[in-house]
């Protein structure tokens, strides 16, 4: 028990890298190989989000230290194996955690071609991500960070539909090219620093101002286009559209995540100045993001491309939050990320269901599902209520805290974002009237079936989950509280630094033992 | 006891909703039922105990969200404000619930409708019992939600789709303005619940903060946009567009809540808000500006409706004016007991058209119809009452009279009293709005009841009319509603006057709002002023007679003729049109515009696919090669990361 406690982060990130193993060992018919996979999959994904439960169960929300670390040389020279979660990236490992079965799941039937390396590369992916929110080294933190896009681009480039070359490519381009930046930031800060530990950087370390702009701009290029925000946007719905249905569910629930993710761990407490300077452009793209994808989300007519420019328009909230620098905004960002990865999660495996179903995601294809398939069409109105934001689900608290905090910063910013409560409602229920309610007239639906008992037992917890989330969010603010108070502290302090005359450039207070 | 009154509803709605295929029918029905009268009995104790003994409670239940100082709770307040509108939901829901097991008997649907009933019931619940903003925001979409669903509740229908969205976003639109507001409020207040808000509101008056880059009074700003949460919700002029097309959703949800209960959510909200409305006198102003214009301007497009229910939601659009009105002038108890009184009779005439409408095969286009007071007698009686305590009939001088004169006649006598110029806007156009209130009301009676049956003639080609020997009186179900309501209807006004507007009203209230009954108290009604809403009353009867039945033929000549204002009030003042093409069709053409200009040239255009057409041109071939090295890469970079960790786990750490 205490070997399993005091590794449970690295044993959360490796098991599932150790399952895609034995699938790798399997020998035997492809069939045989195929159902091994999904069960070993499954099993795995299981185990591991029931350690994920472990782990918030242990973690103690009254603090924002670090725990779970665990810490071991790697390459010397200040660059370590250093592991540990706060109640900023908490939340975000359990979310993974929770979401793979469900995508292992989504996947049982539909995917056919070549089921032990889909499942590999699943695997790898929910190691790669998990590690991304459990590294607290630059390093470490930059191979998880872009690792992911590796198995993505597979998973897109392999078992995507019609255009997925061209969309993989888009996703791969786009991604690259800011993570280019963002490695030049991480050597910058390594050289200056002398060492490329996160907790020692985010407590002792002051970048110059000059050079804190330069560094946040680098990091912003990768994390503005995971975000994805506006106007690096385009790759996702084409990504969504290609992507297979788990895919999609993991894009949007766990990979959209990390940008913002990245915004709470560097740019704010490491880059405040910069954070501060840069502040309206974060709102005005914010801003863009919000008004600007839901119009186009209005004029879709593919249901993958609706829910994934919609899922832009939710990000924006984030960023929103996150710059206003408030208790509520960031509390909210951080909720508002949580709630998209159950929600938007929940919506692709919708579309999913339907898609196996017809295979296509053309709404014009659609129409009067609820005659045929009730459960299906409930299902999918919780989550899209969930999606415009209704009180009492999910959705409703982070968009509620966000403006919140915007509306202190800058009415202006709140009075905008606003209006994007009226546009998510429009789009989202002129969907659903054109997919879900009218008469069933297409003579290809005539025997469509509801939900099967696997594909329910995909959609009822997450169900559950948005709307306990949504009247009872009390155990995720538990856990962010004392963290974002932290941050947000931190945040000012290292502004009332920069702003002081200085003394010292970097305090040596800790950097001793570090060596 | 409070929480059962709020869940019970909930608990029903949630098994009649989940296992409705399982229990069938007839046993959701009766689940509901039970649980709504219930909860109505339950609503009675609770009315005396709070606002006859004076027991106001507040009643935690759990957390909802905590972030940093923003606390809030889910809590259930019960002052007499809650009371009266626990009374006045429980009531009709109930009756409703009752209504709706003969009204719905042969839809395939019914445990769904029944669902989606409790769960309206539900919401509203929990929006008159909210202690903090937050918590009746949360009812205000609950209800939105439910009048959505049961709108679209015949979801084949395409008119029932769109007039379910278009509920839905123009409500939407209102919120933007509520949720702007609670914002403002928890920034100035640094709080949400309403006892800290309203103690410290007067300390605010006349006092400026900067919103959207200007320098605006606090209370005035944060009131106006609360109020344009409630335009949305009851349905206020520029924002009332959706109530007639609410229509659409079975009858016995039009009397619940498009008429008794949601609707008028935005004057409970103003009501309950009383403490910051009374700091804020131009907001003030500005809803009884506004409640004044719409109690006209519905009126008015009431006249010439031919559709039963259309006429009746006008009426309703029109009623909830003279509510703002009431609060416009600081007279809160006159705006409350019109709520309540309004409530009986309106979801009276609702179950009453409906009962005529079932009658008559689901037609309810009122040319087609006639003579039928001798084939419903029942109806024919209780849509009368309805139809009187509508128009607020009553003796003038003996103080005597239905529930609709007490409350109608007093928002009009506020209006005069209040003095102001604004007051003399809310009183004239008030005045003429009963007028044009009884004119529509006694047309819409005499077409339907009296004259020549019109049906059965197969108008323009369709063979299918009604014949006068197949309407028959509605089952017993659907009746009993009627005879509570019809009772209400004539006797609540003389019961609670003197409790809502009262010498005592203050006692009755309590603190629950500022001020009762206005601000002009003392001074004397004249005559005329009392008068005035009497003899307008007669004189709309008057012409309905004199056009509907003693010259039947006159009202389609006029039509036919099609003069400008017939036309212009006919066609609703021409909101639709103004609103689709300002709004939905730009709205559409410019998300288009913005996909394939926007997203497609411009940002594509320049970014990925230009730099990729480039790439591709010129090293086709070298990104396949370059790609696989990125994955060979990748892949012995995590390897190397596994070995590391496991040989740090298996070695316990330490290198």
């Amino acid at each position: 028990m205490s070997f399993l406690m005091s590794h449970l982060l690295s044993i959360i990130t490796f098991l599932p890298l150790l399952g895609a193993l034995f699938i790798l060992l399997a020998r035997g018919s492809e069939n045989t190989i195929a159902n091994t996979a999904r069960w070993v999959a499954l099993i795995v994904t299981i185990v591991d989000f029931a350690l994920t439960l472990l782990l918030w169960v242990k973690f103690d929300g009254s603090t924002a230290a670090f725990q779970f670390v665990e810490r071991a040389a790697w390459m010397g020279n200040g660059i370590s194996y250093h592991m540990g979660v706060d109640g900023i990236s908490m939340l975000f490992i359990v979310l993974t955690g929770g979401l793979m079965p469900f995508c292992i799941l989504a996947s049982w039937e539909s995917i056919k071609t070549r089921v032990g390396e889909y499942m590999i590369a699943f695997l790898v992916l929910e190691t790669l991500m998990m590690g991304v929110f459990a590294a607290l080294d630059l390093f470490l933190f930059y191979v998880f960070f872009e690792g992911g896009l590796i198995p993505m681009f597979i998973i897109i480039g392999v078992w995507g539909g019609k255009r997925r070359v061209y969309a993989s490519f888009k996703f791969f381009l786009y991604t690259l090219l800011g993570s280019l930046f963002m490695l030049l930031a991480v050597l910058a800060m390594y050289f200056y620093a002398g060492t490329a530990d996160i907790e020692t950087i985010i407590d002792t370390v002051h970048f110059p101002v000059a050079m804190q702009s330069l560094l946040w701009l680098g990091f912003f290029a990768s994390f503005a286009v995971k975000m994805p925000m506006w106007p690096v946007h385009t790759w996702l719905p084409d990504a969504h559209v290609e992507a297979p249905t788990a895919g999609s569910v993991i894009l949007a629930g766990i990979l959209l995540k990390m940008g913002g993710y990245g915004f709470l761990r560097f740019s704010l407490p490491m880059f405040a100045s910069a954070s501060v300077t840069f502040t309206p452009l974060i709102f005005v793209l914010s801003i863009m993001a919000i008004i600007y994808t839901s119009f186009v989300a209005l004029a879709q007519e593919d249901v993958k491309k609706l829910i994934a420019y919609s899922s832009v328009a939710h990000m924006g909230f984030v960023t929103m939050g996150l710059f206003t620098l408030t208790q509520w905004g960031v509390d909210g960002g951080i909720f508002q990320m949580l709630s998209h990865g159950v929600v938007s999660a929940a919506l692709f495996l919708c579309v999913g269901v339907i898609y196996d179903r017809m295979h296509t995601r053309e709404i014009s294809a659609y129409g009067g599902l609820v005659n045929r398939m009730p459960v299906y069409a409930a299902c999918f109105m919780v989550f899209a209520l969930a999606n415009i934001g209704l009180p009492g689900t999910s959705g409703f608290i982070g968009e509620f805290l966000t403006m919140l905090g915007a509306f202190w910063v800058n009415t202006w910013v709140a009075i905008f974002a606003a209006t994007g409560v009226i546009l998510s409602a429009a789009y989202m229920l002129y969907l659903y009237w054109r997919v879900i309610f009218g008469e069933l007239v297409k003579p290809a639906l005539m025997t469509i079936k509801d939900l099967s008992l696997r594909e329910f037992a995909i959609l009822a917890p997450l169900v559950a989950a948005t709307v306990l989330l949504g009247v009872y969010p009390k155990p995720v603010f538990d856990v962010t509280s004392a963290s974002v108070a932290h941050l947000i502290a931190q945040h000012k302090a290292e502004v009332a630094y920069d702003q002081a005359p200085h003394q010292k450039q970097i305090k040596l207070a800790s950097r001793g033992d570090m060596r | 006891m409070y929480t059962a009154i709020v869940f019970l509803p909930i608990v029903a709605s949630a098994i009649a909703g989940l296992f409705g295929r399982f229990l069938g029918a007839r046993l959701c029905e009766i689940l509901t039922t039970v649980a709504l009268f219930a909860s109505c009995a339950l609503s009675i104790v609770a009315f005396y105990d709070v606002a006859i003994l004076g027991h106001s409670q507040i009643v935690m239940l759990w957390q909802w969200i905590t972030s940093g100082d923003f606390e809030v709770d889910w809590m259930i307040r019960v002052d007499t404000l809650t009371a009266v509108m626990l009374v006045v939901v429980t009531g009709v829901s109930s009756l409703v619930h009752l209504y709706s097991i003969g009204y719905m008997h042969d839809d395939p649907g019914r445990p769904r409708f029944f669902s989606y009933l409790s769960f309206f019931t539900f919401a509203m619940l929990m929006l008159v019992t909210a202690n903090n903003f937050l918590q009746l925001f949360f009812g205000w979409e609950g209800v939105g939600l439910a009048s959505y669903l049961l709108i679209g509740f015949w979801y084949k229908k395409p008119s029932a789709n769109a007039a379910a969205i278009k509920a839905f976003v123009v409500n939407r639109v209102g919120d933007f303005g509520f949720a702007l507001g609670i914002f403002g409020v928890f920034y100035i207040f640094k709080t949400l619940n309403f006892d800290a808000v309203f103690a410290a509101a007067p300390a605010m008056a006349g006092k400026t903060f900067l919103f959207a880059g200007h320098n605006v009074d606090i209370l005035t700003t944060l009131c106006l946009l609360l109020f344009v949460g409630a335009m949305g919700k009851s349905a206020q002029l520029g924002l009332h567009t959706w109530l007639p097309d609410a229509m659409e959703g079975p009858t016995p949800v039009s009397a619940l809540i498009h008429a008794a209960t949601m609707v008028t959510a935005g004057v409970f909200l103003v009501c309950r808000c009383s403490p910051m409305f009374e700091h804020a006198p131009d907001a003030l102003a500005v809803v009884a500006i506004i409640g004044a214009s719409t109690a006209f301007f519905a009126a008015t497009i009431g006249l010439f409706q031919n559709d039963i229910k259309r006429v009746i939601a006008y009426s309703t659009c029109s009623q909830l004016g003279y509510m703002f009105a009431a609060a416009g002038v600081s007279a809160y108890g006159a705006a409350m007991f019109h709520l309540f009184t309004h409530a009986f009779f309106k979801a009276l005439l609702f179950l009453a058209a409906g009962s005529v409408i079932v009658a008559m095969h689901h037609e309810q286009d009122m040319r087609k119809m006639g003579g039928l007071a001798k084939r419903l007698p029942f109806t024919w009686l209780t849509m009368l009452i309805g139809n009187l305590a509508l128009t607020g009939f009553g003796i003038p001088l003996l103080g005597i009279g239905t529930a609709g004169f007490y409350s109608k006649d007093s928002i009009i006598n506020a209006a005069y009293l209040a003095g102001t110029p604004v007051g003399q806007y809310a009183f004239a156009l008030t005045a003429i709005a009963a007028l044009l209130t009884s004119f529509y009301s006694w047309r819409q009676f005499l077409m339907t009841f009296h004259g020549k049956f019109r049906g059965g003639e197969g108008h323009h080609g369709h063979g299918h009319g009604v014949k006068l020997e197949d309407v028959h009186e509605s089952p017993l179900t659907m009746l009993i509603p009627l005879g509570v309501l019809a009772t209400g209807a004539l006797i609540a006004g003389a019961i609670f006057a003197h409790d809502f507007i009262g010498v005592d009203s203050a006692g009755f209230w309590r603190d629950a709002v500022a001020v009762a009954y206005g601000h002009g108290g003392g001074k004397e009604i004249p005559l005329w002023v009392e008068l005035t809403p009497f003899v307008f009353t007669l004189l709309g009867f008057g012409v309905a007679y004199y056009y509907y039945i003693m010259n039947p033929e006159l009202p389609a000549k006029m039509a036919a003729r099609k003069g400008l204002i017939y036309t212009f009030v006919y066609n609703k003042w021409y909101f639709d049109e103004l609103y689709d093409f300002l709004f939905v069709q730009p709205a559409l053409k410019f998300g288009r515009f913005l996909w394939k200009f926007g997203d497609g040239t411009i940002i594509d255009g320049l970014g990925p696919d230009g730099i990729a057409a480039r790439v591709l041109v010129t090293t086709r071939s070298a990104v396949k090669l370059q790609s696989g090295y990125v994955y060979h890469y990748a892949f012995a970079m995590l390897i190397g990361v596994f070995v590391l960790a496991t040989f740090f786990v298996v070695t316990g750490g330490m290198p």
